[in-house]
Order: structure tokens, then sequence, then C-alpha cells
């Protein structure tokens, strides 16, 4: 068999078994939570008999066993249960958790991609720059603008954007509110800022390590055989460094790109994102169960996916992982 | 008055008409001696007073969460309670502004001869927004829609009273009270219980057709609704269009309303209201609503069980303090009665109780106590600043030798956990536009709300003659008499009144602001419009 798709294969099944693991953390944590759905959604208004009502209606007096099984064997079938929302409901009005996910997730999709389409190139760009000019005043320009950014707690960049692209300057918008039948240009327009503050906090991880790892390998052996030779200090960074630069950076990046979409629901509140963050958020205060694990889930699947990737560059990057002895 | 004048009144009144254009006014104006930026203004204030048709209003709500649904046995806050029940859906009675109760999708409605029975007449012509004209069958599902053993309704304990609910003819429903209840046109008006189709036997709520000034658009929930104006309503409604959003996080609020997206937002953030304040584009409306802030004490656990340790606790808070310090001077001091000053039959017991640590030592004294340590379990889920009120509150107490032991509960699950349960804890009311309602719900004996575990037999007793007497001087005097005996003997601190701060564009106009709810009675979309 081929030794990638052995690799390949391999991980995948490693990543199923490690989602299952996470599954039976995220209902365990989920049980310990305290509070419950009744009374979250009822509040104030919770009385015994309305909170027994709800209760019997979404099942909450089966065990914690006996729930997780039915919800993972769910999971197999590609069924992620009702939003316990949906309890009260009469036929035909049910809130599915897929259904429920599957918009944001898309939201979430969305911005995420437009910040990585800006902040990957952007960074890995001003990364090479950054190691070939290196202790040059560019150099050190873009450290200190990427440093600061990443410093700055997310938040507070959004709002330093809001006030001055939105409120002192109108030309973006501070509510990212899109909905469905949105045209692609306004959508992209209602998400200008949002992606902006993303793309700052993003890219001085990435560029960063994308600068250290060329650095490093500048200093090889061979590195300085290239340039006995003669090549140009661009050759020797793009076609001898970066092949082996390759495997860091692309954990550093799949890193970040699981960053944004699991990671943003900061940025989410901040402009009113209808992202898959705020609905995990709002799922988890309301106690809202199947949605919490659904999301949790998805998290999961992101992450070991993301990763997953990661591995496969780094080993099809580099031959010595690609043909064992 | 010169004939110029005269003229411009006249003018005034056609320019809130449209019937008047700027440059006919302002000519008129000049000619009546006034200056060209006096007639402006003159204009402007003319053309906002009478309420016009049309926009696309946008409003930005504090609440919201993607388990709301339309059912109206839930809308637990305002991200369902403006725009379905608010704007949507009517009652069968509405409280206008000054709290007085009409009718609404009833034309009519009047008690039988013992307050225990009571009569809605049906609005002659009145449909749903499908067409379907409403019949006491719908009215009957609505109402039955939160009665019944498996209803999750929180309006469930409400309707408890509620025996029987018949049609009698094609335009009457018939309600049957277990015992009689002067008030009920109020309940009718409770924002859980709007009219709604009835389909095969049930409440059809999932399809949002109901009868108010706005037909159910589109609703993500949690995140928004979109709503437009309904041809056919009853009333009037002014905007074309209306879109309430979800936004928790007060600056993102506040950022989209100085620029422009948004025309209101709610409970904007007291920090920075002077520098809101300072935006030529912003009105703050602020109003005195019936919502106040309790510390209930759990009258039947020591030591609050002894009225005397209520009462020196009672006088050992600076009230005042607490409002100029945590509400940053929104909010009005509360005297121990849960009545808010603006509901009928409200009375201002004396004496008042102000801070005044000598007469809490007194009382302390009386109940044979030198010192007092007792825990008040707070939370910012009760309401916010519970917590900074509370350490407040133990530094008032000190100087009356009471010890309060501020013990910080978590937000999550308080209401579940700590509320009713801890014998001294924090809590919120959204009030109750009747002195029976908030009684009944709260403070009378058994109620699932009790949150004193109060029970007082001349309260109860006078807590149903109350109901039944038609008589408004006799009632008068029932309810005082029940006011003061919460204010002497009952086991909450009303800590204070709450104001509803919202802040608005310029661009809309509106009368005078109802305080019953937030966002002038839920009823914002349907009584402002774009001047």
């Amino acid at each position: 068999m081929n030794p990638v798709l052995r690799t390949i294969l391999q991980r995948l099944g490693l990543g199923i078994a490690t989602l299952f693991v996470v599954s039976i953390i995220i209902s365990l944590t989920i049980e310990m939570l305290p509070g419950d759905f009744a009374r979250a959604v009822l509040g104030q208004s919770a009385t015994p008999e309305t909170v027994a009502a709800f209760q019997r209606e979404i099942g909450l007096d089966r065990s914690p066993v006996v729930r997780y099984f039915n919800w993972i064997s769910g999971v197999l079938r590609g069924d992620f249960g009702e939003s316990y929302a949906s309890a009260g409901s009469l036929a035909g009005h049910r809130r599915l958790v897929a259904e429920m996910i599957g918009p944001r997730l898309l939201n979430t999709l969305f911005l995420a991609g437009a910040a990585a389409l800006i902040a990957v190139p952007l960074s890995l760009f001003l990364g090479f720059m950054a190691a070939l000019y290196r202790n040059s005043f560019f150099d050190r320009a873009v450290n200190v603008v990427s440093l600061t950014s990443i410093s700055s707690p997310e938040f507070f960049l959004a709002y330093i954007l809001i006030m001055f692209l939105a409120v002192k300057f109108p030309i973006f918008v501070s509510l990212a509110s899109i909905t469905p039948n949105m045209p692609f240009l306004d959508r992209l327009h209602a998400i200008a800022l949002p992606t902006l503050t993303l793309v700052l906090v993003i890219v001085a991880h990435m560029m960063r390590m994308t600068r250290a790892a060329i650095i490093n390998l500048l200093a090889s052996p061979y590195i300085e055989m290239s340039r006995l030779k003669g090549a140009r200090p661009m050759q020797v960074i793009l076609r001898h460094a970066l092949p082996n630069a390759w495997a860091p950076i692309a954990n550093v990046i799949a890193l970040n790109l699981a960053y944004l979409v699991v990671g943003v629901v900061v940025v989410e509140v901040v402009f009113t994102y209808p992202g898959i963050g705020q609905l995990m958020v709002d799922a988890v205060s309301k106690r809202d169960l199947p949605v919490v694990q659904g999301c949790a889930l998805v998290f999961a699947g992101t992450y070991i996916l993301l990763n997953l990737l990661a591995d496969i560059v780094t080993i099809v990057s580099n031959p010595r992982l690609l043909h064992p002895r | 008055m010169s004939e110029s004048m005269e003229k411009l009144k006249l003018a005034e009144k056609l320019v809130g008409r449209g019937k008047v254009s700027r440059r006919q006014f302002v000519q008129l104006a000049l000619a009546a001696g006034l200056t060209a930026g006096a007639a402006e203004t003159m204009f402007v204030k003319a053309a906002r007073a009478e309420p016009k048709k049309g926009g696309f209003a946008k409003f930005g709500l504090a609440h919201g969460a993607t388990t709301d649904s339309l059912d109206p046995a839930g809308y637990p806050d305002t991200a369902t309670q403006i725009p379905f029940a608010g704007a949507m859906s009517n009652n069968l009675t509405e409280v206008d502004a000054d709290g007085n109760i009409h009718p609404d999708v009833a034309e009519s409605f009047e008690p039988g001869d013992d307050a225990a029975t009571w009569v809605f007449k049906i609005r002659n012509g009145i449909t749903f927004h499908n067409g379907k004209g409403v019949t006491p069958e719908d009215v009957i599902i609505s109402f039955q829609h939160h009665m019944g053993p498996d209803s999750k309704s929180a309006a469930k304990s409400l309707l408890a009273d509620v025996k029987e609910i018949k049609a009698d003819g094609k335009d009457q429903v018939v309600f049957t009270l277990t015992g009689a209840n002067a008030d009920f046109p109020y309940v009718a008006s409770e924002y859980h219980i709007p009219i709604m189709p009835a389909k095969d036997g049930k409440a059809d709520w999932q399809s949002g057709v109901r009868t108010g000034a706005y037909v159910y658009g589109e609703y993500e929930p949690g995140v928004r609704a979109h709503l437009t104006r309904n041809p056919n309503y009853h009333k009037t409604a002014w905007f074309d269009e209306v879109e309430f959003l979800t936004i928790p996080d007060v600056t993102a609020r506040t950022a989209a309303l100085t620029a422009g997206q948004l025309h209101w937002i709610s409970r904007a953030d007291l920090k920075t209201l002077n520098l809101l304040k300072r935006d030529p584009n912003v009105n703050i409306d602020e109003v005195t609503g019936l919502g106040h802030y309790t510390f209930p004490m759990l009258v039947d656990a020591a030591p609050f069980d002894n009225v005397d340790v209520r009462t020196a606790l009672k006088y050992a808070i600076n009230r005042q303090d607490i409002v100029d310090k945590v509400f940053l001077g929104h909010a009005a001091p509360g005297n121990d009665n849960p009545i808010a000053p603006s509901v009928k039959f409200a009375i201002d017991p004396e004496p008042k109780h102000t801070y005044d640590p000598e007469k809490a030592k007194f009382h302390l004294k009386k109940a044979g106590m030198e010192n007092l340590k007792v825990n008040l379990s707070v939370a910012d889920a009760a309401f916010n600043g519970a917590v900074d009120a509370a350490v407040l509150y133990q530094q008032h107490a000190k100087a009356a030798g009471i010890d309060i032991n501020v013990v910080r509960e978590p937000n999550d699950g308080y209401w579940d956990n700590v509320w009713l349960k801890k014998p001294w804890c924090a809590s919120y009311w959204g009030g109750r536009p009747t002195c029976d309602w908030m009684f009944t719900t709260t403070y009378a004996k058994g109620a699932a709300w009790n949150e004193t575990n109060f029970a007082h037999p001349r309260f109860n007793e006078l807590l149903i003659q109350g109901r039944a007497e038609t008589d408004e001087k006799k009632r008068a005097a029932i309810y005082a008499e029940m006011q003061q005996i919460q204010h002497d003997e009952g086991g909450a601190i009303v800590l204070v009144f709450n104001n509803y701060v919202d802040a608005s564009s310029k661009k809309l106009a509106h009368g005078k602001i109802a305080g019953n709810w937030e966002g002038d009675g839920f009823k914002i979309a349907e009584r402002w419009w774009f001047a």
C-alpha cells in the first residue's frame, strides 16, 4: 500500500477513536453542569409543575447512560437529535440539531474562509520577507505591528476598528448580521470588520513561525552550500529552505484555521455575527444539551481534521517521514 | 391674536398631516414675525407631532437565544416579548401608558354580578393575518394553551383560577373563575396570552398567524426577526417593516445605534450614558417601570422569623446610596412596598424606611439581640449590580451592629439553586400592573413564587376580599392595608424600582412611553413612528 495512503488511513482511524473519546467527555461534562434546561428556559417563571412537564417531554428523567447511547447511536446514523427547544412543539415543527448547526457552521466557515484567504498568504509573504531581510527596518516594523495586534485582546481590536471604520468614518458596518438571502457583495461588506479583526489576531502567529522556521534553516550547512554555489537569496529561500520549512508552517496554519472555526466567539459577539460559537454559548447557558453536544463534536472534528491535514503535509514534504526505515 | 399668528397656528396643524410644505410654512412664520431659525424649529416640531406611515425600523434587543420559539407559553425575555407578543399579537385587552385597561381583540368586557364571571365581546370584523375572523373558539383555545396538567406555560399559575371558558353566541366568551377577581381584564392583557387561531382543537402558534400590527416574516431564533405591516390591522401601525436583532453586547448595540444601523436599542450602557447623550442624533428614553429589585428573606427561617429583625434590616440599608453608586441614579429607592407608584391604588406607606442605624439598633434590641450575623446570597443573575448593592449594604449595616456576610453565588442556576431556597437572597420582579396580581404571584400564601414564604392570615383574607370588591373606595382601603402590612411585616426588602433606560435615533417619534414593560409596554413597533 502507498505509504501516504496508509498514514492517512491510520490517522483517520485514530481521529475517529479520538472523536469517540471526546464524545464521552462531552457527555460527562454536560452531566456535571448544574441546573437544567427547563429551569434555564423558564428562568424565574419555572414552577415545579412546568419544570416536571418539561423534563418528562425531553426525556431528562432517563439515566445519563441511556441518554448517551441513544445520542451516540443517532450520531452514527447521521442524526444529531433534536434540540430541547422543540419541547412543547407539535409534530411537524421540530428543531433538529443538524438544522440549527448547519447554517451557523456555514456562516462561521464563510467568515473563517475570508479571514484565512487574507491572513494565510499575507503572513507567509511577510514571514518570507522578514526572514529574507532579517534585522532590517522592515523586519522590525512587521514584528512590532503584528506582535502588538496579537497582544491586544480581540474585543479591544474590534472596538477600535468599529470606532474608526464604522462610527467616525462610516466605511464599514459594525453589525455583521448577515441573512441567508443577502447578495454576496453585501455579505462581504458586512463581514469586513470581523474579518479584519481576525486577520490582525492570527497573522502574527503564522508570520513569526514562517520567519523562525526559515531563519532556523538558513543556518544549516546545505543552505550554506547553496549560497556558496552562488544562488540568489530569494532562490535560496524558495528552492532550498522552504521545502524543509513546510512542516512547522503547516502545523501553525492548521492551528490558526482551527482557531478561526472554533475560537472566534468573542468576535462573533462583538459584531453580532450569527456563527456557531454564539450558538454553542447560547446552548450552554440554556442547557440545550443536544446542541452543545453537536457543536462540541463539530469543533472536535474540525481540530482533528485540520491536524490530520497538517500531518499529511508534514509527511509528504519530508522524504524521511515518507519513506521511514 | 393677529391674523398672521392665527394662520400660523392653523398651518402648524396642517403640517402634521403633511398638507403644508416646509416653504409655505416658513413664509407664514416669517410673516408672523418669527426668525427663520425659529420657523424652522417650529416646522420640524409640528411635522414630528403627527404620526405618519412608512419606513423600515430596526431595533436592537439585549436578549435572545436559539432556544426561543413562537410559542407564547415561553416568551422568556424581550427577544420574543417585543416582536411576537408586542408587534405581532394582541390580547383580549391592553394596558395603556397610564396604566389603564382597554379592550383590544375584545370590543368590550364586563363582569357578572360578583366579578367571578367575565364576559368579553369579540371586536366586530377583527381578523387574523390570514384573513380568518376571530371566533370565540380561537379565544378559548388561546387560553387553554396555557392551562391543563401538561402545560409548560409560564402563565399556568396565572390562569389557575379560571374554572371554565365557554362561548356565548357568535362573538362572546364567558370566563368563570373559582373566586371573584375584579382585575381579571388585566390578567387577560398578560403578554403570554395572545389570541391565536385554533387548528384541530389546538392553538396554532407555529404559523405565527396572529391579529397584531405586524405579520410574521423571517425568524432565526436568537438572531433576528423580520416582520411587515398588517394592512388590515384593527388599529394603526406606522412602520412598513420592522426588524428585531439580538445584540447581547451593549457596546455593539451602542455602536450600531450611533453608526445609524439601528433606530432603537434597549438597555443603554449606564456607565457611558453621558457620552451617548452627547451624540446629536440620539435620544435617551428613561421610564420608571413596575420592575423592582428585592432582597427577600424567608420569614419562616431564623433569624428572619422575628419581625423586628426584618425591620432592623430594613432600616440598616441606605437605598439612596445604592441608587447613586450602583444604578448611577437610574432607579428610584424603594420603601418595602412592592407596588410601583404608578399602579392604581398604590400608596407610600409610613414610616418611610430610610437609612437609620439607630432605629435598626432599637429593633434589634427589641428582638433581644445586640448583634446579628446573617448570610446574604447574591449573584448578578438576580439583577445587574446585585453583588455591588449587597456589598454596600454590608457597609451600611455595620453601623447598626449587623454583620452581613455577602455570599457570592454562581450566576449559573441561580434561580434554581439559590432563589426560594437560601433564607436571604437577591431577586428581581418585572412587576405586575395591579396590586392583586403582584400580591397573588409573590406574597399570597402558597403561591409558587412566594419568595418570602409570607403567610399572613389578615393579608390573605384581604387579598380575597379585594378581588370581589367592585367599589373603588373600599378596594383602595383594602389594598392600602395590604401594602402597609407588606411594608411593616413583609419579608422583602424592596431595594429600588429600576428605570428602563433605552436609546433611540432622533428619527423616531413617539407619545408617552409606557412603563409596564420594556420597550413602551412591548408595543414599540406599533406605537412609534418615523418623524
